[in-house]
């Protein structure tokens, strides 16, 4: 397993983990740009051009893009969070030339109208369809409501009206600005001859001319906020908690996610064995989620109506006894042994690997290999999980609940 | 181009099949348990029974109470799953090699010596309850389980979670008859992929499982399925559209050509569904066919979900599609469906968790397992003349729709 890295004149870095013995190929585009870079009149403009990326190129139709990567067998797809959008494709080794040409083809699209005005329908349907899903739009609420004046406030999919009246131009202009190649990087996993891949990437991507793809950091402070959303139609109640969080240059991370394991991972976690096992809540889980500057623990839970004040007490107790009297010697070994077991398993395959070393690097400028992030959990102690806990209680934060019931008291 | 696989198998003379692929570049080790309890076999009064039972299965076995049996799989970094289908309850496990030999004598206490402990007996049945209400909150889900319904002969398309009435009923004796009878060691599977040590696993398979008693395996009786246009009013943005029609099972000879017709419709973005329905028209996000196969039948399962004012352009455009198959298929098409096809062979390869489950699922359905070899040589002896041929003699018909939104849709042709 090597580790190599090398810089286009035009800024576009490229990296890659060689693992000589890997059987596929794992190769990505990651790029800097995301729901938080967006002006509200624009909201939703990266996630709808994630989709126009796929749209055709100068020399490639739409049609042609999509047929070219089913021709290389390739399994691949893109998405868009607050901060990244990733454009991504596992292949057959020997396919790596064929597949990142089309890959870095299609970071410069053509954005034609035509097909903007066709894929919008396309958006606009996959908001309805998260509409009539639980939760219902409401975790995107909960975050405009816990972020406030932040610009991590902006919602991924935006609305139907915000993008219902985005003007194909508002795109172009957002794209000549945010898919500068300083702002981007190509990053691979698996059997990868590097020095081949800084070849094609020279060939294909350097003449990419670059912009001031600048990010607006902001400090984020916490919010309490407590809201209940009437959804008639819902049978269950889903409730939703945002809290402040180490971000992704905190160096307390790690021990974040040991914290959210202990707490709230899907099975074994105080929650689990207070809301799950005793058949209280459908399923309750917390997840830890960092952002550049900042990061959220994010707790979730879903139940029948009735029993939702009284879950949402005994969440708040679990928070609070976790915050007054710590974590035990025994749940926080645990909570190691499963992050390094699901650590390992993710490692076998180039294309869950490929997440963790394009994220890290633009996330951090960063490579971190396996044994990097299972000695970081290894390191982790008990007193690192207190000192989290006391930065950021879990027990302050933004609450927002869905479904049948219209009125609900916070908890004490 | 896939490695040469190996694969071990053992017959144990009460039925219980151990099946092994030893994957030496792996870390990990997977397990699946499946035992043939599933949800066929709930009694008409007690739908969700299965389900009931899963649950109720993990809360303790051998010498752990449930708190230590779920702490000890965790403590083993034990990725666990559970689930329930029509034939069997299965168990799956994937952890670090190293750990395997200790979670298998954990699952060995859960198949043979669970406590099925009656004070836990209203939690386990909240939980299936509350499944319950959570697939009417999901609409997608909600079409679809319908469609089974309305589409395989019953037992075949219950749902796991069964209904409320039913779940409501089942009593702790019910559940403890329900293990007694169903898992047994005939047409049980057990299952484990990655790194491994062939002998010693046999040893301690034998060891655990040897004495397991058989018992006589219970008969399904099958009643037709309504195979008719269903409408479910639901309050929603969108419409969702299901169809269903009948194909060919894995065992058929004639499988890859079936399967592959599925293929043309759906996989990549450039399949036929996406195309016609997604790309061309933008009438919705979500389009997709899939084949699914049970022992002795195969079916091809249609979902489109859109605005309530598209979603009979979508049925339509969606039903011309599935019909215009029997005007067959172009090479290009099955070039590419190979393609993908062969890069998937090779990832199963990365994960011992895929292939652990592949082996079961093979054994349960052929009584072999089919190497990843016979599978490419199958895959490359297709060809769009054949897979043309076989749906002129096979087209696309009988359709059976479930339309769940706001209006009910109108079905113009090509129905049952």
């Amino acid at each position: 397993m090597e580790f190599r890295s090398h810089r286009l004149a035009n800024g576009l870095e490229i990296v890659a983990e060689c693992n000589p013995d890997a059987r596929t190929t794992a190769v990505g585009f990651f790029v800097k740009t995301g729901a938080r870079d967006e002006t509200a009149e624009v909201a939703g403009v990266s996630h709808f051009l994630e989709h126009m990326v796929f749209k055709g190129t100068a020399r490639r139709s739409a049609a042609d893009v999509n047929r070219e990567f089913d021709e290389l067998g390739a399994h691949y797809n893109a998405f868009t969070s607050k901060e990244h959008t990733v454009y991504y494709a596992a292949m057959l080794p020997e396919l790596t030339e064929r597949t990142v040409d089309l890959l870095a083809d299609i970071m410069r699209p053509a954005l034609r109208t035509e097909d903007f005005d066709t894929e919008k329908q396309v958006i606009l349907e996959e908001i309805k369809m998260y509409e009539d899903q639980p939760p219902f739009g409401a975790d995107e609420k909960c975050e405009a409501a816990h972020y406030g004046q932040h610009p991590l406030a902006q919602s991924v999919l935006g609305t139907v009206e915000s993008v219902g009246a985005l003007p194909v131009e508002a795109m172009r202009e957002y794209f000549e600005r945010r898919y500068s190649p300083g702002n981007l990087a190509l990053a691979a996993a698996g059997k990868v001859d590097f020095d081949d891949l800084v070849r094609i990437a020279e060939e294909r991507c350097g003449a990419w001319t670059p912009a001031n793809a600048e990010r607006v950091l902001l400090p984020a402070g916490p919010h309490a906020e407590f809201r209940v959303l009437h959804k008639e139609s819902s049978t269950l109640e889903y409730v939703l908690q945002l809290s402040m969080a180490p971000g992704a240059m905190d160096e307390d991370r790690y021990a974040a996610k040991i914290l959210a394991t202990v707490l709230g991972d899907d099975t074994g976690s105080r929650l689990y064995w207070a809301l799950v096992d005793t058949g209280l809540a459908e399923s309750a889980g917390v997840g830890h989620y960092d952002y550049q500057e900042t990061g959220l623990f994010g707790t979730s839970f879903n139940c029948e109506a009735d029993n939702t004040a009284s879950n949402l007490q005994m969440v708040r107790d679990i928070f609070r006894r976790a915050e007054q009297d710590g974590i035990a010697l025994a749940e926080m070994f645990q909570a190691k042994n499963k992050i390094n077991s699901r650590v390992v398993l993710g490692s076998e395959r180039p294309r869950v690997r490929l997440f963790t070393v394009g994220g890290n690097w633009i996330q951090r400028r960063e490579y971190r290999s396996v044994r990097d992030d299972l000695d970081a959990v290894e390191r982790v102690t008990i007193a690192d999980l207190e000192e989290v806990l006391r930065k950021y209680p879990l027990s302050v934060n933004t609450t927002f609940a869905v479904g049948p019931l219209t009125a609900l008291d916070p908890p004490a | 181009m896939t490695v040469k696989q190996a694969i071990f198998v053992h017959e144990f003379p009460s039925g219980l099949v151990l099946l092994a692929e030893s994957m030496e570049w792996l870390e990990s080790a997977s397990l699946t348990v499946r035992v043939p309890a599933g949800c066929n076999y709930d009694p008409s009064d007690r739908a969700g029974l299965a389900g009931m039972t899963c649950e109720q299965a993990l809360r303790g076995a051998g010498p752990r109470d449930s708190r230590e049996f779920i702490t000890d799989l965790d403590n083993l970094g034990v990725e666990r799953g559970e689930g329930v289908s029509s034939s069997h309850l299965s168990f799956s496990a994937a952890t670090l090699a190293a750990n395997l030999a200790p979670a298998l004598e954990i699952y060995a206490d859960l198949i043979l010596r669970p406590h099925l402990p009656e004070d836990q007996l209203e939690a386990s049945r909240n939980v299936v309850l509350q499944e319950l209400q959570a697939i009417e909150d999901e609409p997608s889900q909600k079409v679809m389980q319908e469609l089974r319904r309305q589409h395989y002969p019953d037992p075949w398309g219950r749902p796991s979670q069964g209904d409320e009435a039913g779940v409501t009923a089942t009593t702790n004796d019910d559940i403890r008859a329900f293990w007694n009878t169903h898992c047994r060691p005939d047409g049980s599977i057990i299952s484990v992929a990655g790194r491994f040590d062939w002998p010693a696993l046999l040893d301690q398979v034998s060891r655990l499982f040897g004495d397991w008693p058989s018992r006589g395996i219970e008969e399904i009786v099958e009643h037709p399925a309504p195979r008719s246009v269903t409408h479910i009013p639901h309050e929603s943005n969108q419409t969702q559209v299901a169809i269903a029609y009948a194909s060919l099972p894995y065992k058929h000879p004639d499988y890859f050509r079936a399967w592959g017709s599925v293929g043309v419709l759906s996989g990549g973005m450039s399949a036929r569904l996406f195309t016609e329905v997604r790309e061309k028209r933008g009438l919705c996000y979500s389009v997709y066919a899939s084949h699914h196969t049970q022992r002795d039948r195969g079916d091809v399962f249609c979902y489109a979900g859109t605005s309530a004012e598209r979603a009979q352009e979508t049925l339509d455009v969606t039903l011309a599609e599935l019909i215009r198959l029997k005007d067959g298929v172009l090479s290009e098409e099955i070039d590419r469906l190979k393609a993908r096809i062969k890069s998937s062979l090779i990832m199963q390869q990365e994960s011992s968790g895929a292939r652990a489950s592949s082996i079961a699922r093979d054994w349960y359905l052929l009584g072999r397992v089919r190497t990843l070899d016979e599978i490419e040589t199958a895959i490359d002896g297709l060809t769009a003349a054949g897979i043309s041929e076989y749906l002129a003699a096979q087209p696309p018909r009988d359709f059976t729709i479930v339309t769940l939104g706001q209006q009910a849709l109108e079905v113009r042709d090509g129905v049952s």
